[in-house]
Formats: C-alpha cells, sequence, structure tokens
C-alpha cells in the first residue's frame, strides 16, 4: 500500500451531502476483477453525459482535475460496502477527504488504500467551503505525523486518527502479515472456540 | 456492571486485545459472493498465502448474474469473468461454493439464515454491507471491504474497533397492514441517513418480539441504511423454533449443548447503552421514499415535501432530490405513478414476504404499461413458493417469475430500470443511479409494491380489497 506522509495540494469542494458510493463508482464498473482500472469511472453519472464530460462538475473543472484534497459534506461515503469506491478516488488522484462526518465502512476502507479521511467540525468545514469556492485553487498542506491541516491565509485545524490507523498510513503496512506473526494466538483461540455447523453439502 | 448482548458477543471473539491496538476478533463465519471478492484472492496468490479456515467460508453467486434463463452462457462477457473467477478461487482454495446450477444458490443473505448456518452468538463477515441482515439472529453481522476480505481469508480475524451501543425500543404493536419494512422505514425517515453512525443497534421491545424471523431479518437488513456497523435482535423461541430441522443447524445432543449457549445471549437488565431511544410502533403508516436516501420517506397518506417550507440548510439537498426523482412539491404520494415493480433483494425476497405480496396481487392484473417482476432470495425460496402456487399468481396477473439473485436492486446484470422510469422496489436503497442510470426508485414493502403494480399508481394497501390481507399472515 502507498504510504502516508504529506500532502499539499488545491482543494476541490464537492458540495453534496450523504454522497454515496454507488454515486462514487457505479454498479456497472465493479465487475472487473482487478484492483486497477476504476479511477476513469469515478464519478461517473455525475462526471459524464453520453460519454462527454459535463463541464459544470467540480472535477472536470481546472484547478480541480488534479487535485488531491476533496472537501465534501456529512456521511461522505454511505452505503455499499465496494472498495472500489477507494480505489477510484485514489487512482485519480485523491489522498485527502474533508468532511463533517464519514460513513463506517468507507472510512475504514480509506485506511487500507492510502487515503486519509479527516474529520472536522461543520463549521469548519463550511468555513472552507467559502475559502475553496471564493479563491480558485485555494491549496491546503496536510501533515500526517502531526495531525494537523494548514493554509497559506493561515487556516489552521488538527485531527484525530487512531493510533494503529495512522501507523498504517505512514508506514503502508502489510496488515494480514503483521497480524499472521500472532497466528499463534489464533490457533490457542480456535482450540477452545466452537461453531455450531458444519458446511458439507 | 452487566453486559449488552453486543459485548457479550465481543468479547466471545476475542483473539487478541491490546491497549491502543483495535482488537483481533475471530470470525465464525465468511460469505463470499463474485464481486468484492476477487481481488481479494488475488491478493492472497502475490503473498502466496492460503485460506485459513476454506470450512468456516461460504460463497455464492448473486450480484452480476442474470435471473432468465440458466442454461444459457453469461452474455455479459465481464461479469461472465467475474462469475468464473469465484468458481476458480473455490476450487483452488477449498471453498464451498453453491454456483448457478445450485439447488442452494441465491443471495448471499438469504441462503445462510434458511440453512441454518447463521446462529445466535457468531461473527458474520461479508464483501457486502447488507451482512446486517444476520443479526436478526443475534449474531454479530457486518460489512467488509474487499481489503478487509483478504484478511479474513488468510487469518479467519478482523481488526475492529469496538462501537458503540444503542438501544432502539420499539413499544406497543404494529397496526394490521403495516409491515416491518415500514417500520424500519418510519425509523430511519425519524432519525436520519446517518444517524447511527458509529453504533451496533440493538433492536428490542415488544414489537420486536413479535416480529417473525424473516420481518426481523429486513429490520436488521436496513440498519446500514442508518449508518449503523450492525443491527441485533437477542434470539429468542421465534429464533430457536426457525432454526431447528434446519439443513445446517445442529442436531440432537449439538442442539441442545447450542441451545443452553444461545439461551444467555440477551442484554444483561442492569446493562447500560450509549444511546438508548423509544420508538412507537402503533403510529406506523405504510411507507414510501420520495428522495434519494432511504430517510426521504413518507407515509402513503402525505405528500411529496415542499422545500420551500423548510430551514435553509436542508432546502437544497431536497430540492436536489426532488429534481433527481422528477416530483412536484406537495404531490399526494397515492398519486405517484409507477412504471416498474420489483419485489426481490435481501431486504424483501423471502417466502414470507412472497406469500403477502401475492395476496395483494390474486386475481388481479399488473396495470398498462407497468413491468413487474418477482425475484425470489434464493433457489429454496423459488422452489418454495412455486411448491404453493404462488409462481402462478404472479404469472397469472402479468408478472414475471426469475431465478434466484440481487437482480434490479442494483442492476449489476442486465435488470435495469431506464432513465426517469419510476420504479417501486422493495430493495433497500432509492440512491441516484442504483437501479439505472437516473432511475427514480420509491422504497416499499412487499404489499405496497404489488398494489402499486396493479393500481399503477401507490395506495394505501391498508384498504386493499383483499380478504387474505386481513390475516396478516397468510
Amino acid at each position: 500500500m502507498q504510504s502516508f506522509t504529506t500532502v499539499t495540494g488545491v482543494v476541490a469542494p464537492l458540495d453534496a451531502v450523504n454522497v454515496d458510493t454507488d454515486a462514487i463508482i457505479p454498479k456497472q464498473f465493479l465487475k472487473r476483477i482487478e484492483r486497477k482500472g476504476f479511477g476513469q469511472f469515478l464519478f461517473y453519472d455525475w462526471r459524464y453525459e453520453n460519454g462527454q464530460e459535463k463541464p459544470e462538475f467540480v472535477l472536470n473543472k481546472e484547478p480541480y482535475r488534479n487535485a488531491p484534497i476533496l472537501l465534501t459534506r456529512k456521511n461522505f461515503g454511505c452505503g455499499s460496502s465496494r472498495e472500489h469506491a477507494p480505489w477510484a478516488l485514489s487512482e485519480f488522484g485523491i489522498r485527502v477527504i474533508l468532511a463533517p462526518s464519514f460513513a463506517d465502512i468507507f472510512h475504514n476502507n480509506c485506511f487500507k488504500n492510502g487515503i486519509l479521511p479527516i474529520v472536522l467540525p461543520e463549521e469548519v468545514i463550511q468555513s472552507l467551503f467559502q475559502q475553496a469556492e471564493t479563491q480558485p485553487g485555494f491549496e491546503l498542506s496536510v501533515d500526517l505525523a502531526s495531525q494537523s491541516v494548514k493554509g497559506a491565509n493561515g487556516f489552521k485545524a488538527s485531527f484525530e486518527i487512531a493510533p494503529y490507523r495512522k501507523q498504517l498510513l505512514l508506514e503502508g503496512l502489510d496488515e494480514v502479515g503483521a497480524t499472521l506473526k500472532a497466528e499463534d494466538r489464533i490457533t490457542e483461540f480456535e482450540e477452545k472456540h466452537k461453531v455450531f455447523y458444519q458446511l458439507s453439502f | 456492571m452487566g453486559k449488552t448482548l453486543y459485548r457479550k458477543i465481543w468479547e466471545k471473539h476475542l483473539v487478541v486485545d491490546e491497549k491502543d491496538q483495535p482488537s483481533v476478533l475471530y470470525i465464525d463465519l465468511h460469505l463470499v459472493h463474485e464481486v468484492t471478492s476477487p481481488q481479494a484472492f488475488e491478493g492472497l496468490r502475490i503473498q502466496n498465502r492460503k485460506v485459513r479456515r476454506p470450512d468456516l467460508t461460504l460463497a455464492t453467486m448473486d450480484h452480476s448474474i442474470p435471473t432468465r434463463n440458466r442454461s444459457l452462457p453469461i452474455q455479459d462477457e465481464i461479469a461472465r469473468k467475474q462469475v468464473e473467477t469465484l468458481v476458480d478461487n473455490c476450487r483452488d482454495f477449498g471453498i464451498e461454493l453453491f454456483d448457478l446450477k445450485s439447488a442452494n444458490q441465491g443471495i448471499v443473505h438469504v441462503i445462510a439464515p434458511e440453512l441454518g448456518i447463521t446462529q445466535p452468538g457468531q461473527t458474520i463477515v461479508c464483501g457486502d454491507s447488507h451482512t446486517s441482515t444476520h443479526g436478526a439472529f443475534g449474531a454479530l453481522a457486518f460489512g467488509i471491504g474487499t481489503s478487509e476480505v483478504e484478511h479474513v481469508l488468510a487469518t479467519q480475524t478482523l481488526k475492529q474497533y469496538q462501537s458503540k451501543t444503542l438501544a432502539i425500543n420499539v413499544k406497543g404493536e404494529l397496526p394490521l397492514g403495516t409491515t416491518a419494512k415500514d417500520l424500519i422505514l418510519s425509523i430511519i425517515g425519524k432519525y436520519g441517513h446517518d444517524f447511527a453512525t458509529g453504533y451496533v443497534i440493538e433492536y428490542r421491545g415488544e414489537a420486536i418480539r413479535n416480529l417473525s424471523m424473516e420481518e426481523r431479518m429486513t429490520v436488521c437488513n436496513m440498519s446500514i441504511e442508518m449508518g449503523a456497523r450492525a443491527g441485533l435482535i437477542a434470539p429468542d423461541e421465534t429464533t430457536f423454533a426457525y432454526l431447528k430441522g434446519k439443513e445446517c443447524a445442529p442436531k440432537g445432543t449439538e442442539w441442545e449443548a447450542a441451545l443452553t449457549e444461545w439461551k444467555t445471549l440477551s442484554t444483561d437488565e442492569d446493562a447500560t447503552f450509549d444511546l438508548e431511544i423509544d420508538f412507537d410502533a402503533e403510529h406506523v403508516t405504510p411507507q414510501v421514499t420520495w428522495g434519494t436516501n432511504p430517510g426521504q420517506v413518507v407515509g402513503i397518506n402525505e405528500k411529496v415535501p415542499n422545500p420551500a417550507e423548510l430551514p435553509e440548510n436542508q432546502k437544497r439537498s431536497i430540492e436536489k432530490a426532488l429534481d433527481y426523482m422528477g416530483l412536484a412539491p406537495e404531490t399526494p404520494m397515492t398519486e405517484v405513478q409507477v412504471d416498474k415493480v420489483f419485489i426481490g433483494s435481501c431486504t424483501n425476497s423471502r417466502i414470507e414476504d412472497l406469500r403477502k405480496a401475492a395476496a395483494v396481487v390474486s386475481g388481479h392484473q399488473v396495470a398498462e404499461k407497468v413491468e413487474a417482476l418477482v425475484v425470489p432470495g434464493s433457489q429454496l425460496v423459488k422452489q418454495q413458493a412455486e411448491a404453493e402456487g404462488l409462481d402462478q399468481i404472479f404469472l397469472q396477473a402479468g408478472f414475471e417469475w426469475r431465478e434466484a439473485g440481487c437482480s434490479m436492486c442494483l442492476g449489476m446484470n442486465d435488470d435495469l430500470v431506464g432513465p426517469e422510469e419510476r420504479c417501486a422496489s422493495t430493495s433497500n436503497r432509492n440512491f441516484e443511479g442504483r437501479q439505472g442510470r437516473k432511475a427514480r426508485t420509491h422504497l416499499v414493502s412487499p404489499e405496497m409494491a404489488a398494489a402499486a403494480a396493479i393500481a399503477g399508481h401507490f395506495v394505501d394497501v391498508r384498504k386493499w380489497p383483499t380478504k387474505e390481507l386481513k390475516g396478516a399472515n397468510v
């Protein structure tokens, strides 16, 4: 996994509440068996009409086409558990998402894919929307080690992150490998744990 | 200090519990389907890892498969490749698979309960958000992403942070002619689409205890539509009676041992929840969503909301939803016409759902210009429905009768709602584009969907002229 230390760049304002994973990556693109190739389909129905870009959609405008930071509203990533959503965001180039809240499964999936979801209070998000919408090219700088977000205009905020998740992002850790190091504990647990079904068809 | 049901299940599955680290939780049942697993198996291959417990892993194909003629090859090449990949992966890693020819094939959240594999006190995961369904049995069940699917395949465990607990006490009785779907939609409508984010819900109270297992599954299924990690209902005699004799349920002395353990699975009287709310079942009415998330819902005798009357911060998102849905403010819901009707999905495709819909349909014809389909949740449900003659009731009325799968709930196959078409759907999500590009979804109960198919518009099913409906359990 791609590790995460600092990201500085343009903030793309996506002004919508409850952005669901069906919107982030529509179902017709979930049939692929690879981890790659989803970036081109990110926000497909919002980005394209009859195969043509919709000029009014934020990520179709300059300077947001290469924005690494997405600013959005509450409950981002709700709905389906599809990890294709963070795969698509990551491949498009999004490394940080700022919102007042995230849906649980999506939030969890971000950390597995080198994306940092940052929760900031509603009023801070609102003020960032005002700045991003009135100052084209508005940039922020995110530093994971110090858990801070800064702007050239003096904007400053700090954010919470669980220590394990921070380490996961900073090091780009192989989680499965880490768990398997404690395999003895799993075996020990299995010896005294019972399930009451058998799959034999 | 007593413990909640959630806490009891959690503690029974703790493999590693260290300070400042997520806990390592053992997983009793891992359900796998074709869409969210290929990249996980690929990850195992790259690292040369095995599936630790293939005997606790069960696969089926449900999302991207056709629901028409199963004797033909899948026409969609990319979907075919995905399905074939699941076949290869299950063969290579020794996992039981219900393929398209299996009599047990069906929607992942329908098959595990009906075979008695889903049981109280288990931890259950699947790369699918509606895994919350299995909470109806008092199992801790939740959806995970593909990276976590890989983690569970390799280790049979998952790294988890403990959730907060939320009790929803549903008081009183559901009125005649209203359903478990109306109850859960009412709760989401009242508290909102993201109300339970960060929580595991335990549904409690008289109205919940009176629900059948199928109805409890409908309620728990939609916990995720409030943002909850999982929904739980403590097991009771209804649960045990449902499980007894099921194919994979324990038998003989094993049954007795299981029962002894299952009977300990309830929240202690002196346990406390992080949040507790009371909900009155007695005022529940048949519900219809009008917007683009399940919390945007009203009673059948109400109207589409008027954004002009709402505070500024809500106005824009509601205007956006109404624009997408092609609805004018203050339109009575009973005047909303439908083009399609879908009875199916992991929310409402079980035998009871089909019986109740058939009771509404019986003796009527689907309205002109309405296309209606019934997609049983599993091949076993289909077989049972056919044995009861339900298929004939639907077919004679003009419904299509399909093979089992997720179908039009998310339209990964060719069961789609067209642009600007309006669909009465018994599924769980009315998101933009969910059932097809620009498709307009209205979530309802099976009875409400059936009545809309006949009338061509939404109607109050409580006034529907069927004597069968009065019996509630047909």
